[in-house]
């Protein structure tokens, strides 16, 4: 049985309040997420990421298609036990304190009195919220705001984790604690799905990512499948004569000059000694040489870019 | 029903720390106390201006309380995205509709409560002594304000505060005149009106099943009778808003 089963969920919304006319926001999207995976939910402003949350955490309903978690439908209140859920930008009651959030929320998962305050205390400190426990929602930072609601998705010690821009609001710190979190939640054998625009964290937290455009989706696979692993070098050239150059452009996949300097991207190493070679034989300077590999970020773009949609 | 209960809690801490409530109960101790001085000028009336004014500052700021309050209830927890944590939780629609419920509900009981001891201990400093038929009034005054918040509730799950505030400030009003709506038609004789006040009437809850309060002040009795047919009255209707009211909920997506 996979965690997260999503068979063809569309989402339509009318468009206007009295209009018949419906915006697809989502189209038959069909994913699978094994237990212990952590997912990466990508794409574009209005690609269908958080309404895709929305649909699973059953704050709306599907157009058509169906969805189970943990093999359960999607309002059965024992699965909903054992998931935690970060909406996109939380907002919380803010006449409550953070621990008060926390064992408000415990009582809702039905723990007794001494777990809920002992997990409260073990979760503040978690997210580095001790000091503010006592302290109403209302003089919350947003990273603050953010950190609590990583602790009360984490309330119930879940099996599933869903993440909406988990890293939204958070300074450089905050993101280095939440890139930790989630290492140690995929160590603890957690499943964790999460939505982000911010694709280093995606591609150095995730075993498999999905790419959503316009409400479809457009790629779905492991990293190391969907990204060119290949590495490719990249040598910085100075003093380079216009002979050289054309000689160079010759055997490079790519060249740019910027002033005096010429930039190469190469194929491999073998091409790489014969640079080297022409470099002393012509009495140019080498600047730089590191091995470069293709990144998330430039593979979204261009996924994006070809299916038709903005930049994130 | 452990999970309403919290819910419940969590609502009346809510507006216990709303600052807006206190203000309300003040004020209305301060027109309670204010009778006293009006009953100084009235000879031989000074116990029953203190009953006539105690009694409708009640019902005013209770029904203030309960509308403004009401309103609010579910339509602020969708406006300010404290829903998307929330429902996300092992708890159902219907749990978090009866848990607002029930958390104004309380509200009102306190408050109301505070409000009463306030105006038995002004009557109890000029008169020595207790009366307890103005405790009849009252009992019915909640069942009036616990209907007039699950009306606000109805309308905040499925429309804005505004909305909701003049769609049950309507009822409201409509609500204490209903026994003249249902005798229009003796008066207007033609066209559409009649069977429209006739429609309202009987859609509208007729809330004077809930005033008694000139006949506890002028000394007339008040029949348990009467109590138990305005209770069972007043539960009915209580019971088919809220249905509705999950009802509606269950079905509205929180875009």
């Amino acid at each position: 049985m996979s965690d997260v089963e999503i068979v063809g969920l569309t989402k339509d919304y009318p468009v206007g309040s009295f209009s018949r006319k419906t915006k697809r926001v989502l189209d038959s999207l069909s994913l699978i997420i094994e237990q212990g995976e952590i997912f990466g939910l990508i794409g574009p402003n209005g690609a269908g990421k958080t309404t895709t949350l929305k649909l699973l955490m059953g704050l709306v309903f599907p157009t058509a298609g169906r969805a189970k978690i943990l093999g359960k439908p999607l309002h059965d209140l024992a699965m909903k036990a054992q998931i935690g859920y970060l909406p996109e930008h939380p907002y919380f009651y803010d006449y409550l304190t953070g621990r008060e959030l926390l064992n408000y929320f415990g009582q809702l998962f039905g723990l007794e009195r001494a777990e809920q305050l002992r997990r409260a205390d073990d979760l503040l400190e978690r997210v580095g919220l001790t000091a503010a426990g006592d302290t109403q929602l209302r003089e919350y930072s947003k990273g603050m705001t953010q950190r609590l609601g990583v602790a009360q998705a984490l309330l119930n010690r879940p099996r599933i984790v869903f993440l909406d821009e988990p890293m939204s609001g958070l300074d450089p710190m905050g993101r280095r604690d939440m890139t930790v979190l989630v290492r140690e939640l995929r160590d603890e054998g957690v499943t964790v799905l999460f939505c982000s625009h911010i694709l280093p964290d995606v591609e150095a937290l995730c075993d498999r990512v999905g790419i959503l455009n316009q409400g479809k989706k457009v790629e779905e696979g492991k990293l190391s499948e969907i990204l060119d692993l290949s590495v490719t070098i990249e040598v910085v050239l100075g003093n380079v004569s216009d002979g050289l150059e054309q000689e160079l452009g010759a055997i490079a996949t790519r060249l740019h000059r910027i002033g005096e300097s010429v930039k190469l991207e190469l194929g491999g190493e073998e091409v790489l000694d014969r640079v080297l070679g022409m470099v002393q034989s012509t009495g140019s300077r080498l600047v730089s040489v590191q091995p470069v590999r293709q990144t998330l970020e430039e593979y979204f773009v261009r996924q994006v870019a070809a299916t038709g949609g903005e930049r994130p | 029903m452990t999970k309403i209960v919290f819910i419940s809690l969590n609502t009346f801490r809510e507006t216990v720390r709303d600052k807006v409530l206190y203000n309300l109960v003040l004020f209305a101790l301060i027109m309670i106390a204010s009778s006293y001085v009006l009953g100084q000028v009235s000879v031989y009336q000074e116990v029953k201006i203190i009953k006539d004014l105690g009694l409708a500052s009640i019902a005013a700021f209770g029904s203030v309380i309960a509308i403004f309050i009401g309103i609010g209830l579910v339509s602020k927890e969708i406006d300010k995205r404290t829903l998307y944590s929330l429902l996300p939780k092992p708890i159902s629609r219907v749990h978090f509709i009866l848990g607002k419920y029930g958390g104004l509900c309380l509200t009102l009981a306190v408050n109301i409560t505070i409000m009463t001891v306030g105006l038995y201990a002004l009557l109890f400093a000029m008169t020595r002594s207790f009366e307890p038929a103005l405790l009849k009034a009252i009992y019915l005054l909640y069942f009036e304000m616990a209907l007039l918040t699950a009306l606000a509730l109805l309308f905040s799950t499925f429309t804005s505060s505004i909305l909701s505030a003049v769609f049950t400030g309507f009822f409201y009003v409509v609500g204490h005149f209903s026994a003249e709506l249902k005798h229009l038609d003796s008066v207007v004789e033609s066209g559409f009106l009649p069977q429209l006040t006739q429609i309202v009437y009987y859609l509208v809850p007729n809330l004077r099943n809930f005033d008694v309060k000139s006949r506890v002040v002028s000394g007339d009795p008040v029949p348990f009778t009467m109590l138990g047919y305005s209770t069972a009255y007043g539960v009915t209707y209580i019971a088919i808003l809220l249905i509705i009211a999950t009802v509606v909920f269950k079905r509205r997506n929180l875009k």
